[in-house]
């Protein structure tokens, strides 16, 4: 799960890390509010997605007095800010920050990560702060400096000074990044972070560290025991039938075609995805309903399908391992009928009485096109969805 | 009190381990437990293992001890079962927030080999199962297989699983799948071309996981009953790179793979806790190729499993 900025930063700030002076706005009156609160002479309002690289599309602008700020304001406000980290359908701006400027003298990087292969935490920092750190990495990895964390003992402070003292911040400003480092890896450990990243860490004019930029993820199998993250959550930020299926307990991701797809098991899900690609067809939607789907998980599978428009046929493909057949088949009947489908449906079951479940297909008198294989179900799908014109 | 399983001497605890790594892993002499046997889900799948004729002795689930379930003895602790029941196996149907602890439990124990079927378990709760069962000395260290897992099946022999056992004939091919309805998929195939499995492993999916494909290759690899080895992949991480780099060094019999999510588009979760693309080297198509370098035949589409090893045995 993702936050915003500035949830991170209130975050962090409770860990010990300086952030700039700012205030959130929902509206051009409330930031100009914020400001004067703020009490500086110059400003950045910056746009609220859950998304970094926001500068470079003009999702952060710099402004000087009550004017300015409303104007920054308002041309933000509901605007689609389409990044490199948000994909081709962007984010839709629904708040602002607004935040004190901070006048720079040097930037780093600092990021924590949760390494899979080590099975580790680690640290990465850089003294090329304000770039991606895919950046970083391709054109100047000498400047990356990693440290990983041994999960028995967790960081230890000279862990911190050892990544301040490559980053040449040894000498004067070695208490602030080692509280700053700390404070990001206790944040990570004791809010069940994924990802931690400020980029940039700034050295200010004043000779002060400051978090100028925060990025927070959180793993989504611990938000169970972390409410305060999950009241984080801003739904604005996610894909409505996304959220509709976790609701419903599904998994859904929404992809560009026209085949909607309703398949039990995540890696059959993707198998399955591949194959119809590999026929020359492109799939709306990936969908999983679990490995012991319940009938009535078709009825919500097939109501989220229908709720994208550019599905023209359904493909349906249950490997029945744990689960039955014929409840598969009777449940999508259930579905057909009370959607009045009129669009294609083809399925294939497999598995524990794959027979009985075809065959209850078979006798409903619904036009519904069985498929004997994987390779068949997609083919028939692909075949159909060409036919029917955009 | 008895002699503990970890109490004996090395070389005796070898032996062990040898008689039992007739097919890999499990046979019809693993005595297993069922951590959580009480709930209803383990209770289903203790129900179809038994069927099977897997060993199963007992199972654990705290304040429930001294009861019986399924006709089974249930205890409180596993350490109390494994000290009843000699049980060396273990297999987990314990909601996420807790399985973390139980597989820990389980290792403190003296349990040689622990399947954890739960998945979606919080990656700092595994970064620590891993460092703990980490802290005991070889040859003392559980092997674990999952979070996630849909279990081990050596047909014939034993189930410790969640797999549908008509689906998977004797015979002499290794699986190893990430995913479980994909291996489902995939022994559906190899039985419709009168192809056997030796034993056919699932592994899960997640971000942080227990045993990873290299470290049974390396079983397979010494397993006299298996002559071919189907490594099923998806995308995120890079075990399947790691993978690749092994078994291009170390391995004589054929390894044939496969990866899903070729379509899957980067920094979205596939349904698997594990399964998102978001560095270089965890897209489908990077691994297929590294695969292909290093000598895999790879299964050019999901229908192909069949087809594809039955021509390179």
């Amino acid at each position: 799960m993702d936050i915003h900025e500035y949830q991170a930063k209130e975050l962090l700030s409770e860990f010990g890390v300086s952030v700039p002076k700012g205030g959130i706005a929902y509206s051009p009156a409330q930031a100009v509010f914020r400001a004067n609160k703020i009490g500086a002479s110059r400003y950045l309002v910056k746009a609220q997605i859950h998304s970094g690289a926001r500068s470079s599309v003009g999702g952060i602008i710099h402004c000087e007095g009550d004017e300015e700020i409303r104007a920054a304001t308002d041309e933000l406000m509901g605007k689609r800010l389409i990044t490199k980290q948000t994909g081709p359908e962007g984010q839709v701006v629904h708040r602002v920050y607004v935040e004190e400027n901070v006048e720079t003298v040097s930037m780093y990087y600092v990021g924590f990560v949760l390494d899979r292969q080590k099975e580790r935490v680690v640290v990465v920092a850089s003294s090329d702060g304000g770039m991606n750190i895919e950046d970083i990495y391709n054109e100047r990895p000498d400047s990356l400096i990693s440290v990983v964390i041994e999960p028995a003992v967790g960081m230890q402070a000279f862990q911190a000074r050892w990544i301040a003292i490559k980053l040449g911040l040894g000498k004067t400003l070695l208490t602030q990044t080692v509280t700053t480092i700390l404070g990001c890896y206790r944040a990570f450990r004791d809010l069940d972070a994924t990802l931690v990243e400020i980029n940039p860490l700034v050295v200010t004019d004043e000779g002060k560290l400051v978090a100028l930029d925060a990025k927070m993820s959180f793993d989504d199998n611990a938000l169970f025991r972390r409410i305060r993250i999950e009241n984080l959550r801003d739904k604005t930020q996610e894909d409505p039938l996304s959220r509709k299926a976790i609701e419903r307990g599904l998994n859904y991701v929404r992809l560009d075609g026209n085949i909607g797809c309703i398949i039990n098991g995540a890696g059959l899900a993707m198998a399955t995805l591949d194959m119809i690609h590999a026929l020359g067809g492109k799939p709306a939607n990936f969908l999983d309903i679990g490995l012991s789907p319940q009938s009535d998980k078709l009825s919500k599978a097939v109501n989220i399908i229908l709720s994208d428009t550019n599905v023209k046929v359904i493909l349906v493909n249950i490997f029945a391992g744990i689960s039955r057949c014929d409840w598969i088949a009777e449940g999508l009947i259930k579905a057909v009928q009370k959607y009045n489908l009129e669009i294609p449906v083809i399925v294939r079951l497999a598995g524990t009485n794959a027979k009985t479940g075809r065959q209850i297909i078979k006798d409903c008198g619904l036009p519904i096109i069985l498929a004997e294989s994987l390779h068949d179900v997609a083919e028939l799908a692909v075949a159909s969805a060409n036919k029917i014109p955009d | 009190m008895t002699l503990q399983n970890w109490q004996l001497p090395v070389q005796i605890k070898f032996l062990i381990r040898f008689q039992n790594t007739m097919s890999i892993l499990i046979n019809k002499s693993n005595k297993v437990i069922v951590q959580g046997i009480t709930g209803e889900n383990a209770s289903f799948h203790t129900g179809r293992m038994l069927k099977y004729g897997t060993n199963i002795v007992g199972g654990v689930t705290p304040e429930k001890g001294g009861t019986e379930h399924l006709g089974l003895p249930v205890f409180d602790s596993v350490r109390e079962a494994v000290e009843e029941t000699k049980a060396n196996t273990s297999i987990i149907f314990i909601s996420p927030p807790f399985a973390a602890d139980h597989m820990m439990e389980a290792a403190d124990a003296g349990v040689e080999l622990c399947i954890c079927v739960t998945g979606r378990i919080p990656s700092q709760d595994m970064i620590r199962v891993k460092r703990y069962i980490r802290s005991f000395e070889e040859p003392n260290q559980m092997r674990l297989i999952g979070p996630g897992s849909a279990g081990i099946i050596s047909p014939g022999k034993a189930l410790v699983g969640i797999m549908p056992g008509y689906l998977y004939d004797e015979g002499k091919v290794g699986v190893i799948s990430r995913s479980g309805t994909l291996g489902f998929e995939a022994a559906s195939q190899l039985n419709k071309v009168g192809i056997g499995i030796s034993t056919s492993i699932g592994i899960g999916s997640e971000a942080i996981t227990g045993s990873s494909f290299v470290e049974l290759l390396k079983e397979f690899e010494s397993d006299p009953d298996t002559d071919a080895v189907v490594l099923i992949g998806e995308i995120g991480g890079v075990m399947e790179i790691d993978a690749a780099h092994y078994l291009k060094e170390n391995m004589k019999k054929p390894v044939i793979g496969y990866i899903a999510g070729l379509t899957a588009p980067k920094g979205r979760r596939m349904g698997h806790a594990g399964a998102i693309i978001s560095a270089y080297g965890e897209s489908a198509a990077e691994k297929i190729e590294i695969l292909q370098q290093c000598g895999v035949i790879v299964v050019p589409a999901p229908s192909a499993f069949g087809e594809t090893i039955k021509q390179v045995l």
